[in-house]
């Protein structure tokens, strides 16, 4: 394998395995080890991107997930995914990738016109233009915004692959593998602690991996191996890699994301999911997070060529890469000259070191000097030339103050690499994240955590501990001390490793480079954020403008809202902020850190929470035979109830009248099993269903049924039912169906917080029993068969009551009551006999033509009783006198849940909205149910409304429609005629009692 | 995801539980015998400060027992957990009370 | 003020931007007001420029404890739309949503206002009922709204999966068609620069610690930039309205409680609408600057905290998936929380109080920023002129005694 930038040897790839990747369409070789991002650089590829808004070329800055401009669409189809950074995409046989937001490509932009325009289109230019004329807002000019706007492009296809989660607690979690992190674990896993280390990387090491430094006598891969082995014999440990923590939030709640296929060549894995999200309970935490290196603020920074000094020297030195011949270094601390010294050992040029700092003696300058390379000291880059790849840059000396350059004369350095340090900034995200506070640390320019408010301790490079010996000592006493904080001690504490460093000498904070011009003047940009596009003179007129807060900066400029979240912009952008108020930098203080660290599918977020498993769906034990007898389904919450039974060719209007004559005529049977079942026991039983009810329970005979409504505090109606006395302390109460749940919980509130005096127990048996219920007319008959030893007389089993039997040979609960104003039964039986039930109903049934109906039919028929359904009928805003069922409001009791709110001013007003039946003028009418009612037929808007139907149904039974509805005043306009105005007619109706058939209820005490 | 200790239960995520709002409201013995506005004040009006709140919560997918908290608001820390029907402690108590031990919380003091 | 347009824009360019005025003055504040305005959001801003616009006044002060619009206004998910059920709702955001329309213009600072539609599906009859019911009394009231069918909501939405054998397949759904987004900071800056412009002082990190009474009268305001007299003082603190109105001894009907948005990264146009679902839990839709811009649920318990549970997140992703499966490998950016102040009938509080020279504008729940030309409108009424506008009047304190609330629980099932 020959790659043009490799080195002959060294690093963490393996050059014996080579790896075949395509980019914009082109084939590369790569080697396993291998980022795209290194293995385009080892290819000599440095153009891969375009900008946000200028569209300008862009290359690869950094070597991690902190990564501003190198975003890629992975892959194609279902498994493409738009604004990946090439930095952290693991290299895979057959990958391939392309550059976005360019077009017709990343060689040829037509946008890029957009940077003629970028006088005008500076920070916020769009909320001073495109207002006039009004109309071309949404006709042109946003369109227009919206096209341009967005990186990547989203699938078109549903995603191929899986997700899942994992819940787990812990005494330690780690975060960062890197020599804090790594003793961090150690130190604590010795204990005997359940620890948890966390990298996103795919190997442990951190800043090891680039700087190759010693520790313990060994070179940093050897002892990473030893510290990984030692680590894997303790007793409690999980290292988890290619795992980022996302999220840091109360109590010690972390989330971590774990990538576990994305490695692999698409679908090599099946039997794997692609990510997992972990849900981490943590008893202490060691944040060893490492930091980022702050690009420098100059003009035209932004040049494929231009990175990240340490990057570079993680490309040279962990992948083998050399990303250019011949380099210039810029910087403002001593870290850059490790790097160079390394770039030059694996072959590159130097060509300087040009740095800021007045004048620089330390140990890693000696060194560089005795290499032979030139250091110019106090002086800055303040231009750099090329198009799509950096050629050559210009120096100029600084004045004394940083605050200019001296005289006019530049000197041009040929290069194809700039590699710059604008010194380091803690990745105290999650730290920040956990609401601990930061300090602003004037010798290192960053802001370091200061005062934490969770259980946790930071370590390293993310406690502004920089320099190796510092990082490995603050791992071994953040690990030893979270373990003994969480309870555990080790017999032999782990030492702290040993290792050197290099003094370094102070950094020197310039956060604009200077140049002959002011900044915002000449044609050069100075970025400060790369993938937004903002540069300095956008801060500045930011700042002009008075959006000074530090969020306005933000907001108004987007520095800072790309996907890197302004990893390596935010501290440069506040800085430039407090320079132009001159404010000091705390002052100004950070935004706030929001997460995810780096971004989240949302395939992990759902995990298996899709498809089939999105809700669970709940089924009576008799589905089956719906299903084989060809039901339509509705979903009721979270139930599938059968809505009707269509034979072959009817309709649903058809199957429906086919059902409401069976039941009107002969017998029909309904599974009622969905609704809620609750189990009352305990001697204060009928007291709480006297507090709770609105009429009265007391002098309930046993084995006698009564029905209730329920009202909150406020006096709406909540629920409605039927409950029945088992027993002198025994109670069965009904609910709706997709009340169940909330009814027993309002019960339980109640009885544990308001009455816990009440000697009552609470039960949901709504699972526990399958409910047939059979209605019609012949009902008795069908009953009689299942049941012969039942007395099923009038006399014996009259209406709104309860007996126990044998039917068809189970144990059951027979309730004579009804929905659906006919002589009706619902047997009651335990749950695993209801298909058997329902299987001898229908064979029983068979001579009488039993007929099987759905929740539509029972809706017709109530309807022409003019029985209410809670949640059609009522809305939360409507009282039992509402629904003209003043009869079952108790004067009697002194108290009941929601007695006091009836007597309120709007409460007791006689013109609310009252239950009515209508009747359509046209009988072959059947209004839209929502249809509003007004008094008068047209009009124009707005026309005053007095109320709206709520039910309404072709009535078979009556020949005509029917329909229920909410009117104004409306238990006194019985006769007069009121109009529904539909969108394309007015329907006159007259308005009638709730009752259209049977109002005796001659036929349900038969 | 807030760590709530459910005395009966002892810690659990937050997802087992449901919340109950302001603690120590007691139904009126004798709703008739309170004007309309008494009765408002009843239905609506709820504490809602900005510090240490006094709350209930129920372990609905636990022991389905409900209990009180004393939780802040901006911190989240939680300070006390005690069965229904124990008093409050008096509110000069609560200004000054210390967090948790660390260790119990998960939350540093 | 400088006027803002293409052209000054292009002669700036020629000066380098380097001219450019503060969009909004920086003023010290005066010893004394006719009004002050608590709260320098988006409704607090809006009130001032009403008073000053509508009603001539313009020795008002809005102060604001931390930077303008920093509170819901910069966090929310900036739908508009005026679709609500009850007449008195209705009226009012109708009111707003008309505003709106005109914002960008009568401001001359661009708000982005995009009437790209809002689209609330229905996922089972009862959904399906309540959406006639909506739309019929949304046409008589004079307010766009259209029942659209499960095909039609494909064709106005194609990335939306209407796929039958889904756990909650889609059965339509109502559209209002000038419905939309708008984007939010940009209507707290606009409203500032021109109140400003108009003689407002708009008065940052300017906390209020007190609110001194005389005689069962305010008469003016503590602050951590020392006393300020006032004539009358109007509360719009939001999630902090409590804590405000405590000052005066006042107590309200209010609950504050995190609620938490998200976005995606930012991606080419897919999604051209706004979506929402009750039943299965979803506000979504896509920014101009690309990113989905996604709605969760309200946190369950009282918390001051910009923060909210997890979970609530985790939670909101799964139903997004079901309605887009195609965002499944689209990735979570940044996720954030609001506090916003919540009423028993999930409708606004926009009253006069009891006590006198102290008005009141709070409750906005999880839909605030919708009304925010509207709120301040009619509360700029109400100060002024010391009683309601008849379009604010039946959002009262009053009615949590009478028992005449607007319920708009329904309405807002999902927050928004």
């Amino acid at each position: 394998m020959s790659n043009s930038h490799r080195t002959a040897s060294g690093g963490r790839i393996d050059r014996t395995r080579s790896v075949t990747f395509t980019f914009n369409g082109k084939s590369y070789q790569g080697c396993a080890g291998d980022t795209l991002a290194s293995a385009l650089l080892a290819n000599g590829v440095h153009l891969v991107a375009r900008s946000f808004k200028y569209h300008r070329p862009r290359g690869i800055l950094s070597a991690g997930s902190e990564e501003p401009s190198a975003l890629i669409q992975l892959e194609r189809g279902g498994h493409t995914e738009p604004n990946l950074r090439a930095t952290q995409i693991e290299l895979y046989e057959g990958l391939s990738a392309a550059s976005q937001n360019a077009w017709p490509n990343v060689n040829f932009d037509v946008g890029a016109v957009n940077g003629l325009l970028s006088k005008i289109f500076v920070a916020g230019f769009y909320y001073k233009t495109f207002m006039h004329p009004q109309s071309l807002w949404m006709k042109l000019y946003e369109p227009l915004i919206r096209h341009a706007a967005g990186l990547g492009k989203a699938p078109k296809e549903p995603d191929p692959d899986r997700y899942d989660k994992m819940h787990v607690h812990c005494d330690v979690l780690v975060v960062g593998a890197g020599p804090a992190g790594l003793t961090a674990a150690l130190a604590a896993a010795r204990t005997g602690a359940r620890v948890i280390l966390a990298d996103e990387q795919n190997e442990l090491g951190g800043s090891l991996l680039t700087s190759g430094e010693t520790v313990d006598g060994l070179p940093a891969a050897s002892w990473i191996a030893k510290i990984e082995a030692e680590l894997a014999a303790c007793p409690e440990i999980r290292v988890l890699r290619r795992t980022t923590a996302a999220g840091y939030y109360d109590h010690n709640h972390l989330t971590l994301t774990e990538r576990r296929t994305d490695h692999l060549p698409r679908g090599a894995a099946p039997h794997l999911s692609r990510q997992r999200l972990w849900n981490v309970r943590a008893k202490r935490v060691v944040l060893a997070t490492g930091g980022h290196e702050r690009p420098l603020v100059f003009a035209d920074n932004d040049r494929p060529g231009i990175m990240l000094a340490g990057a570079v020297r993680t490309y040279v030195n962990r992948y083998g890469v050399t990303p250019g011949k011949r380099a210039v270094l810029l910087t403002n601390n001593d870290s850059a000259y490790a790097a160079a010294l390394d770039m030059q050992a694996a072959g590159i040029a130097i060509a300087a070191i040009v740095d800021v700092r007045t004048a620089v003696n330390g140990p890693l300058a000696a060194k560089a000097r005795a290499a032979g390379i030139t250091v110019l000291e106090n002086r800055a880059v303040v231009a750099t030339e090329g198009g799509k790849r950096l050629t050559s840059v210009d120096v100029m000396p600084l004045a004394a103050d940083g605050g200019g350059v001296v005289g006019m004369a530049r000197t041009s350095i040929a290069c194809d690499l700039l590699a710059m340090s604008g010194g380091w900034n803690p990745a105290v995200h999650l730290y920040s994240q956990s609401t601990g506070k930061l300090r602003y640390d004037e010798a290192a320019a960053c802001f370091v955590p200061h005062k934490a408010t969770q259980a946790l301790h930071c370590a390293g490079t993310c406690n502004g501990r920089f320099a190796l010996p510092d990082c490995l000592a603050e791992g071994v006493a953040a690990g030893t001390e979270a373990a003994r904080e969480a309870g555990f001690t080790a017999d032999a504490p782990l030492p702290v490793p040993r290792a050197e460093a290099d003094a370094e000498e102070p950094l020197r904070p310039l956060w604009v480079v200077p140049s002959t011009q002011l900044v915002g003047r000449g044609s050069g940009k100075h970025f400060v954020d790369f993938q937004n596009d903002v540069t300095a003179a956008d801060v500045l007129l930011a700042s002009r403008e008075g959006y000074q807060s530090v969020e306005h900066l933000k907001r108004y400029t987007t520095m800072g809202m790309g996907t890197d979240q302004g990893k390596t912009s935010n501290v440069n952008a506040l800085a430039i902020l407090a320079q132009s108020l001159s404010a000091p930098i705390p002052q100004v203080g950070t935004t706030t850190f929001r997460p995810p660290y780096t971004p989240v599918v949302f395939g992990a977020l759902a995990g298996r929470d899709v498809g089939e498993l999105a809700d669970p769906a709940r089924v009576t034990p008799m589905h089956r035979w719906h299903v084989e007898n060809g039901a339509v389904f509705e979903d009721v919450g979270q139930w599938k109830r059968p809505w009707y039974f269509p034979r072959a060719g009817e309709s649903m209007h058809d199957a429906v009248n086919r059902e409401c004559r069976a039941v009107r005529n002969g017998v029909g049977v309904l599974d009622a099993s969905t609704l809620g079942k609750i189990d009352i026991q305990g001697p204060d039983a009928a007291i709480l269903l006297n507090r709770m009810y609105t009429n009265a329970w007391s002098k309930l005979d046993v084995g006698r049924c009564r029905y209730g409504v329920m009202c909150k505090e406020e006096g709406m109606v909540i629920d409605d039912g039927v409950t029945t006395r088992l027993g002198p302390n025994h109670f069965l109460m009904t609910t709706t169906t997709s009340n169940a749940a909330k009814v027993l919980d309002w019960l339980e509130e109640y009885l544990q917080t308001e009455w816990p005096d009440l000697r009552v127990h609470l039960t949901s048996v709504t699972e526990h029993w399958s409910t047939a219920s059979i209605a019609g007319p012949k009902a008795r008959d069908v009953v009689a068969a299942l049941a012969p030893d039942l007395d099923l007389s009038a006399d014996a089993f009259p209406f709104m009551a309860m007996k126990e039997a044998v039917v068809a040979g189970v144990p059951a609960r027979i309730f004579r009551i009804s929905f659906t104003g006919e002589l009706s039964y619902e047997i009651n039986v335990p749950a695993y006999h209801g298909l058997r039930l329902w299987t001898e109903i229908m064979k029983a049934g068979a001579p009488h033509g039993v007929t099987p109906y759905g929740t539509e039919t029972m809706h017709v028929l109530r309807a022409e009783k003019g029985y209410i359904i809670v949640g059609q009928e009522t809305d939360g805003t409507v009282t039992p006198q509402d629904l003209g069922m003043d009869w079952i409001v108790s004067k009697q009791k002194a108290d009941f849940v929601g007695k006091r709110s009836f007597t309120r001013q709007d409460t007791s007003r006689a013109d609310r909205k009252q239950l009515v039946g209508l009747l359509t003028q046209d009988p072959t009418m059947v209004l839209p149910e929502g249809a509003q009612i007004t008094a008068q037929a047209g009009g124009t808007v707005p026309i005053p409304m007095l109320g709206y139907v709520t039910s309404s149904y072709w009535s078979e039974t009556m020949g005509r429609s029917i329909a229920l509805a909410l009117i104004a005043g409306g238990s006194r306009m019985i006769g007069q005629t009121v109009h529904a105005p539909l969108a394309d007619k007015n329907v006159a109706c007259a308005v009638v009692k709730p009752v259209f058939y049977d109002p005796e209820g001659v036929r349900l005490h038969g | 995801m807030l760590l709530i200790h459910c005395p009966w239960c002892g810690p659990r995520d937050e997802i087992e539980f449901a919340y109950g709002g302001e603690a120590h409201r007691v139904r009126p013995a004798d709703p008739s015998a309170l004007s309309d506005a008494e009765w408002a004040d009843f239905l609506f009006l709820r504490a809602n400060p900005k510090g240490v709140h006094r709350e209930r919560w129920v372990h609905a997918h636990g022991c389905r027992r409900w209990f009180n908290v004393e939780r802040h608001t901006v911190t989240h820390e939680i300070l006390r957990v005690y069965p229904p029907g124990a008093a409050a402690e008096p509110d000069a108590a609560v200004a000054e009370a210390q967090p948790p031990q660390a260790s119990q919380q998960g939350v540093r003091s | 003020m400088s006027n803002y347009s293409i052209v000054s824009l292009i002669r700036n360019a020629f000066s380098h931007h380097e001219h450019w005025g503060r969009a909004w003055r920086d003023p010290a504040p005066k010893p004394a007001y006719d009004v002050v305005i608590i709260g320098g959001g988006g409704h607090g801003l809006a009130t001032a420029y009403y008073l000053a616009k509508e009603h001539g006044i313009t020795n008002v002060a809005v102060l604001e404890k931390g930077w303008l619009g920093g509170g819901n206004t910069g966090r929310n998910t900036t739908i508009l739309r005026s679709n609500y059920l009850w007449d008195e709702s209705a009226a009012l955001y109708e009111k707003s949503l008309q505003l709106y329309e005109g914002l960008s213009q009568d401001l001359n600072y661009n708000t982005m206002v995009s009437q790209r539609g809002v689209l609330n599906l229905a996922h089972n009859l009862h959904d399906v009922r309540e959406s006639v019911r909506r739309v019929n009394a949304l046409r008589l009231n004079g307010i766009d709204s259209e029942w659209l069918t499960r095909e039609q909501v494909k064709e106005f939405c194609p990335a939306i999966n209407i796929a039958p054998d889904v756990r909650y397949p889609i059965m339509g759904g109502t559209l209002q068609r000038r419905g939309g987004t708008a984007r939010h900071d940009a209507v707290a800056w606009g409203f500032a620069r021109a109140a400003s412009a108009r003689g407002v002082d708009i008065i940052q990190n300017c906390e209020v610690t007190g609110l001194r009474r005389v005689g069962g009268k305010v008469v003016g305001v503590e602050t951590s930039r020392g006393y300020i007299q006032a004539g009358k003082v109007g509360v719009v603190a939001a999630g902090h309205s409590s804590v405000v109105a405590g000052m005066a001894d006042l107590r309200l009907p209010l609950e504050s409680h995190p609620l938490q948005a998200l976005v995606s990264e930012p991606i080419k146009p897919v999604l051209d609408c706004v979506v929402m679902s009750n039943a299965v839990h979803v506000y979504v839709s896509q920014s101009d600057k690309g990113e989905l811009v996604i709605g969760a649920g309200i946190d369950s318990y009282n918390s001051y905290a910009q923060r909210g549970s997890f979970h609530v997140i985790e939670h909101q992703i799964g139903p997004l998936l079901e309605l887009f499966p195609i965002f499944s490998r689209l990735r979570l950016l940044r996720h954030w929380a609001g506090i916003v102040d919540t009423c028993p009938d999930a409708s606004p509080i926009i009253s006069k109080t009891p006590v006198e020279n102290l008005f009141i504008n709070c409750g906005w729940g999880t839909g605030g920023f919708k009304a925010t030309p509207g709120s301040g409108w009619v509360f700029a009424h109400t100060i002024a002129r010391n009683e309601p506008h008849v379009l604010n009047a039946p959002f009262s304190l009053d009615r949590f005694t009478s028992g005449y609330l607007i319920d708009e629980h329904g309405a807002a099932a999902v927050a928004h």
